[in-house]
């Protein structure tokens, strides 16, 4: 019936795919956040990570004493470690000479680092002594490292005022902790930063040979070891990074506010419709009802409009999702991305804000007295 | 049953409206009877209680006083359920033509046929065609109310109303919108149709040049009723 009336059809269309948007975009943004919290965490080539305690996040990492790491060797499941020195540095943008704090992480070049194969060869670069590997994902703020390196210029920049020399690129990803990252070693680290205590390390990466239980290597070794450090299976550090921005930072709650925001308005929407919609047709509603027809099948014509409306709603709203995805992805560097889960989650969303409304325009129609139409 | 032949039976119908000190009797004992296939016409003056009457036959109000049975059913205290399947059998044609604007004439008179168990899609189409065929607007089919004039709208609600096979029919005025010659047409149509189906109708009107349709006439003033022979 909304088919006669195109404008409170597209008022209501556009109300719906407002609603879906605003769904697609909180949630995508919440699910970017966390994802991107994580883009380092899911490199590393590790089964089982030790930290400090004292560390919150990838943006307060503490130090523990690198002896721990070594101590884990004894256990027999244990291929190899690799110590890794992590720590938030001021990189100065080359180009404008301001500052900005880049994610560096420092480790032995002969050492795996991550699980990517092409970086064992690019760490070579870093044996000689102030060489970074710079990150080509980061933030633009950082300068035009990557453009200026694949120009074939000799790119160098401070570090917490030390000379350092791009000797590379590396693809990692910006995080909302971390807007760039660089890799280093740690004989360069430590150089830049002087006072770091030796034989202290921020990250303990383990491997284990093929085959091991990590979780349950894991609670041994938390159990063997002495509680100045924490020892988490690879998901269970990401997980903790993951948590400390869920739970720690209101930024979770406000994207999952905003999600709900848009529910709510969606719901007014549909249901200012639908209920003008019934009130408009109340008389032929009751029409129906004295020829005999069933107040449910009449209840049915509401509930199919209202199904109608949430899948023509949904339609544009999923296509406009994508092309804000695209345009978020490109200006912040997040992975922010459709999902499966989030366009199932959206669509139920916008369904159930339907079938709300609907039901609760229904309650409209059952006031259609038949004997008032005479 | 003793009234089974009866297709109503009315006995010490009262209705009021209203509540307390506002209570209005607008029904005082009402008695009526109409056979199978009788055309009954009830006249009055307005406001004396024949759209309450024709509201309460055909099961769209509760009774409060009284007898009232149709097709041998007893109305008063009839569950919700009960009064929708007994309006399937009963037609109605109402002041206003009540045709629902979004459908075209011949899907208007469907939905009538719809009510119909066991009858395809095919054949309640046919069966739409047939009926506007006979009420003479197998031109208009496609035609939206909007389309159609007031005469054509008021048969497009009699094929409509005929199109479930009522056995009772109930007109509130179906000509009060219309010309005399129109409405002379409509009456006579209604009542040849009837008169095929062998459905009994009741009929309420002011238009005395229609009165001669009628195999009674009934009179109302005052909620009460008052038989005429014609």
């Amino acid at each position: 019936m909304l088919i006669r009336q195109p404008v409170r059809l597209a008022v209501a269309l556009a109300g719906i795919s407002f609603a879906g948007i605003l769904m697609f975009m909180q949630l995508g943004f919440r699910d970017g956040l966390f994802d991107a919290s994580v883009t380092v965490h899911r490199l590393f080539d590790a089964d089982i990570v030790l930290i400090s305690p004292r560390s919150t996040s990838s943006v307060s990492m503490a130090g523990f004493p690198r002896r721990r790491l070594i101590q884990a060797m004894a256990s027999p499941e244990v291929e190899g470690i690799t110590p890794v020195h992590w720590n938030l540095l001021l990189w100065r943008n080359p180009e404008t000479l301001g500052t900005r704090s880049i994610l560096a992480l420092g480790f032995e070049p002969g050492h795996p680092l991550f699980t990517d194969p092409t970086l064992a060869e690019k760490a070579k670069l870093l044996t000689q002594k102030g060489r970074v590997l710079f990150d080509e994902k980061s933030r633009a703020e950082f300068g035009p490292v990557a453009e200026w390196f694949r120009e074939g210029r000799t790119v160098e920049s401070e570090i917490n005022g030390k000379r350092v020399r791009v000797a590379g690129l590396i693809g990692l990803g910006a995080s909302f902790g971390a807007d760039g990252n660089l890799l280093t070693s740690s004989e360069t680290f430590l150089d830049l930063i002087p006072n770091t205590p030796s034989g202290s390390i921020e990250v303990g990466l383990v491997r284990l040979k093929p085959g091991s239980d990590a979780e349950q290597v894991a609670q041994r070794l938390q159990s063997q070891l002495p509680d100045d450090v924490t020892v988490l299976t690879k998901q269970g550090f990401i997980d903790f990074e993951q948590n400390y921005w869920r739970t720690s930072t209101s930024i979770g709650f406000i994207f999952t506010l905003g999600a709900a925001m848009g529910f709510v308005v969606g719901c007014v929407i549909v249901y200012q419709v639908l209920y003008s919609d019934v009130s408009d047709h109340l008389p032929e509603y009751a029409t129906l009802m004295a020829m005999g027809y069933k107040l449910n099948s009449l209840l049915g014509v509401v509930v199919r409009e209202g199904l109608l409306l949430a899948l023509f709603g949904y339609l544009p709203a999923y296509a406009a999702g994508q092309g804000l995805y695209l345009l978020v992805r490109n200006a912040t560097q997040l992975p922010v991305a459709m999902n499966t889960v989030r366009a199932v989650s959206v669509f139920s969303m916008i369904l159930i804000m339907c079938m709300l409304s609907a039901g609760l325009a229904m309650r409209r129609l059952v006031d259609a007295d038949p004997a008032e139409i005479f | 049953m003793a009234t089974s032949s009866l297709t109503i039976d009315i006995q010490a119908l009262s209705h009021w409206y209203g509540k307390g000190s506002t209570r209005r009797q607008v029904l005082q004992g009402v008695d009526l009877q109409i056979s199978a296939g009788e055309v009954v016409l009830l006249t009055g003056p307005s406001g004396c209680g024949k759209t309450t009457l024709l509201t309460l036959i055909g099961a769209l109000r509760k009774v409060q006083e009284g007898d009232v049975e149709v097709f041998g059913q007893q109305l008063r205290g009839a569950a919700r359920g009960q009064r929708q399947r007994l309006r399937r059998r009963i037609g109605m044609i109402f002041q206003g033509h009540n045709l629902l604007r979004c459908l075209t004439a011949e899907q208007n008179v469907q939905m009538g046929a719809d009510l119909l168990p066991n009858l395809g899609y095919r054949a309640r189409r046919d069966q739409a065609r047939e009926w506007l065929r006979s009420v003479g607007l197998e031109d208009e089919l496609g035609k939206l109310p909007h389309d159609l004039s007031g005469g054509q709208k008021q048969r497009v609600a009699i094929a409509r109303a005929l199109a479930a096979k009522p056995q009772l029919l109930l007109a509130d005025e179906p000509t009060a919108a219309l010309d005399s010659g129109t409405g002379r047409e409509v009456v006579e149509l209604l009542k040849r149709l009837a008169r095929e189906q062998s459905c009994s109708v009741l009929m309420v009107t002011h238009d005395p040049r229609i009165l001669d349709v009628a195999d009674r006439l009934v009179r109302m003033e005052d909620g009460r009723l008052y038989q005429t022979i014609s």
